[in-house]
């Protein structure tokens, strides 16, 4: 069978999972969440999609999506800016639909049936913004290809922990890898298959899937596809083996930023074969004082460091005055802390202003987040 | 009309910038790594894009390669207009044959169709060889209040540098009455800046008559400004008192990155109401690693440090390794400095690769006879071997 990059659609969810991490989100979408010292957490699918050569992507929002229009603009630096195709933000209420505000994935694809419809697609790819990870969709494109699958889920095969799958859908698979069962957000520990939400499929059956569930009330893709089609449809895993951290609630959002620390996770997620995009601000280089020492941490262009910073991760334009210890934190862009302060397992939203004296910490197990613009 | 522009900048971007050997082998000089992660030319560019002028015309020549490929559709400098924006202008072919730029009159001279498609009131004549922020709106409502047909942008030069610039001789109103080409016993100090303001119908019919001087050189210094004023026109000086470096020769490049170190730097590149852009490839943030030591630098995106950086500007994509010295250096991007080598007082171009235990340049004070130091060069795209040396002053174009 053939295909091409360009005859695959993707479909983003913007939304999902933000309740897990309601501070971070309390003014934006999962989708725009701060990562890793200057992207965002809709960078990682959009650049994976991009590098794949695809070139029609919709992305899907259901509420506070102004920082992700934002962030998005014109869809430059992802190489989405196209004549044809290109990035589409999908707003909730581009099709009514009896229920108000969509209630979940099959009724946020019904409201943008049409969007689908249009671009004509063969294959559709579906991923949600809750991963860190540099997806390789033409890998994915062509193995579902290949297997002859209606449905092919990417999924990863772990010993997690109750807390990991508290929030997820594990598989349970046959032994030439079809998904046979499906268990959501049950707490188990151990060997486990779990789904990471990104799924392939041909266009027409998610048409029709949709059509038909949504018809029934239905509006879980989690529940109503994958765990009640499990036996109905060929739905097979399909293993990702690469670097990736999922955001599941504020201490997994401070984890994955501390894992790119490591300067080998960090090259295996970023890298120029396969670089992640972002939006750019034209910031200057860093800038480190005179009397500045910065051991372990992860520092973007536009910082002005005159303290000590170890093992934490500085956003684009953050400062940090003379005498000032920070140790373990995650300060997100245009953070300023003044002179002498002691600043240690804190998470600061952006623009947060910490002044000249003060001691602000936290245990190392339990971050202290503080929102954004805030004035301590 | 639809595509008239009040004014049209035209940037001389074709020198070789033979000052600086190693570093423009293979690349313009506008196209010069400067402060991390600019390149002379965002200066000029982001200036114009600052100062309102949206349409600028590159004129390119020498190695055009790296510097096509860095302004492509002019994005970055939002330089992508609909009318307008940039456009890389290289010489051309017509019918009545194909000339190479033959100086910088000739130059502009050969694009005057360029210039008449947007049908300017004013042309600004700029080079691609300066440090500078400037707001050239300024200046042209200076040109625009003395009725001037050509203004000049000057500075004030200590007087035993004078005579390495054109001269002006200005009265009190601004006005010039002569201009000498680098005299050799300066008696004024206002130094002429390369920036020019014309009307443009004096621009074009004093290019086409020096065109059609066959003794002439075809230069705007050598030429044109001398027959503006032997011919009596209004020409204007327009004082600049800002910070601006010729960044033409190896010691004024390494200078001019050093002083973005200074406690108080005359070049602001933070300040958000003049930004400099510059077209970057996307990169995660640098990282500095567990035995690092960095201080009194600039790091750029893309980087991974994790030996001991002092007074240094780091460019993107940089590598330091466990062990290695950097200090008083300039690391163009992309390259790696491995691990136990020590690199003082030079400049490593892009991509190149100090391998482990060599050693670039040395601190001045550890030279005895002064005459034999200066700052070391490797030049782009090559390597020094392990345990090899590069001695201060030296500029190595080959691997060793």
């Amino acid at each position: 069978m053939s295909y091409n990059m360009t005859n695959v659609l993707g479909i983003l969810f913007a939304n999902a999972h933000e309740e897990s991490v309601p501070e971070l989100t309390a003014k934006r979408t999962m989708a725009s969440i701060p990562i890793g010292g200057r992207f965002r957490m809709v960078d990682f699918p959009l650049s994976g999609m991009s590098n794949s050569g695809m070139s029609r992507v919709g992305i899907i929002t259901r509420a506070n999506y102004q920082s992700l229009l934002d962030h998005i603009g014109m869809a430059r630096p992802w190489d989405l800016a196209r004549n044809t195709g290109g990035l589409t933000l999908l707003a909730p209420f581009g099709r009514n639909i009896d229920t108000g505000l969509f209630r979940g994935k099959l009724e946020a694809l019904y409201s943008c049936l049409s969007y689908i419809k249009h671009s004509e697609c063969e294959y559709t790819v579906l991923s949600d913004c809750d991963l860190i990870i540099n997806p390789d969709f033409h890998n994915l494109v062509e193995a579902h290809v290949a297997s002859g699958a209606d449905i092919t889920a990417v999924c990863h095969t772990d010993n997690y922990t109750e807390e990991d799958t508290r929030e997820a859908s594990c598989f349970n698979l046959s032994a030439d890898g079809r998904v046979e069962s499906v268990v959501i957000n049950r707490a188990m520990a151990g060997k486990r298959t779990m789904d990471l939400n990104i799924y392939v499929l041909k266009t027409s059956l998610l048409i029709s899937l949709v059509e038909e569930l949504v018809s029934l009330g239905k509006y879980s893709l989690s529940r109503d596809v994958m765990q009640a089609k499990a036996g109905e449809l060929d739905i097979r895993a399909y293993e990702f083996s690469g670097f990736y951290r999922r955001i599941c609630d504020l201490e997994s959002y401070y984890q994955a930023n501390m894992a790119l620390l490591d300067h080998c996770n960090l090259s295996k997620l970023v890298n120029s074969e396969r670089p992640i995009y972002t939006k750019d601000r034209a910031d200057a280089p860093a800038k480190y004082g005179f009397d500045s020492s910065v051991k372990d941490s992860l520092v973007a262009d536009g910082c002005v460091i005159e303290g000590v910073v170890e093992n934490s991760i500085l956003f684009r334009g953050v400062k940090v005055g003379k005498g000032t210890v920070v140790k373990n934190a995650i300060l997100m862009q245009d953070t300023e802390v003044g002179k002498d302060s002691a600043v240690s397992n804190i998470i600061t939203d952006k623009n947060v202003v910490i002044g000249d004296g003060l001691t602000v910490s936290s245990s190392e197990s339990c971050p202290l987040y503080i929102s954004k613009g805030r004035t301590l | 009309m639809y595509n008239k522009k009040e004014c049209v900048a035209m940037l001389l971007a074709g020198g070789q910038g033979s000052r600086l050997y190693a570093l423009t082998k293979k690349v313009a000089k506008p196209a010069v790594p400067y402060g991390g992660k600019y390149r002379i030319i965002d200066f000029p560019l982001s200036n114009c894009v600052n100062s309102g002028i949206d349409t600028v015309g590159v004129l390119t020549q020498y190695q055009p390669l790296v510097l096509n490929d860095y302004i492509g559709n002019g994005q970055a400098w939002n330089l992508d207009r609909i009318h307008g924006g940039v456009h890389i202008l290289p010489p051309y072919q017509t019918a009545s044959g194909a000339q190479w730029y033959e100086g910088t009159a000739n130059a502009i001279y050969q694009n005057l169709s360029f210039i008449e498609r947007y049908d300017p009131e004013y042309v600004v004549i700029l080079s691609g060889d300066h440090i500078y922020k400037m707001d050239y709106s300024k200046m042209l409502q200076f040109h625009k209040e003395k009725g001037a047909e050509c203004t000049i942008a000057v500075i004030d030069v200590p007087l035993h540098e004078a005579s390495r610039f054109g001269i002006m001789f200005a009265h009190e109103d601004g006005s010039v009455y002569d201009f000498v080409e680098k005299p050799k016993e300066p008696k004024s100090t206002l130094a002429s800046m390369g920036i020019y303001i014309f009307s443009t119908a004096t621009l074009k019919k004093y290019l086409t008559e020096n065109e059609m001087d066959e003794t002439a050189t075809k230069d705007f210094g050598k030429n044109i400004i001398p027959a503006l004023l032997a011919n009596g026109e209004k020409v204007f000086a327009y004082r600049f008192d800002g910070y601006w470096k010729d960044v033409g020769t190896i010691d004024s490049l390494w200078d001019a990155n050093m002083e973005l170190l200074a406690a108080n730097v005359d070049l602001d590149l933070y300040d958000t109401s003049w930004r400099i852009y510059s077209n970057n490839d996307s990169a995660a943030p640098h990282i500095i690693g567990k035995d690092a030591k960095i201080q009194s630098s600039m790091v750029t995106n893309g980087c991974y440090i994790d030996g001991t950086v002092d007074t240094s500007v780091i460019s993107g994509g940089v590598t330091i390794e466990e062990g290695a010295l950097v200090q008083y250096s300039v690391i163009f991007p992309g390259a790696t400095v491995k691990k136990g080598a020590v690199v003082e007082y030079a400049i490593i171009g892009e991509g190149s690769v100090v391998g482990e235990n060599a050693h670039v340049g040395a601190a001045p004070e550890t030279i005895e006879n002064k005459d034999e130091w200066g700052v070391a060069v490797v030049g782009n795209d090559i390597s020094v071997g392990d345990g090899k040396k590069v001695a201060p002053k030296e500029i190595i174009s080959e691997s060793i």
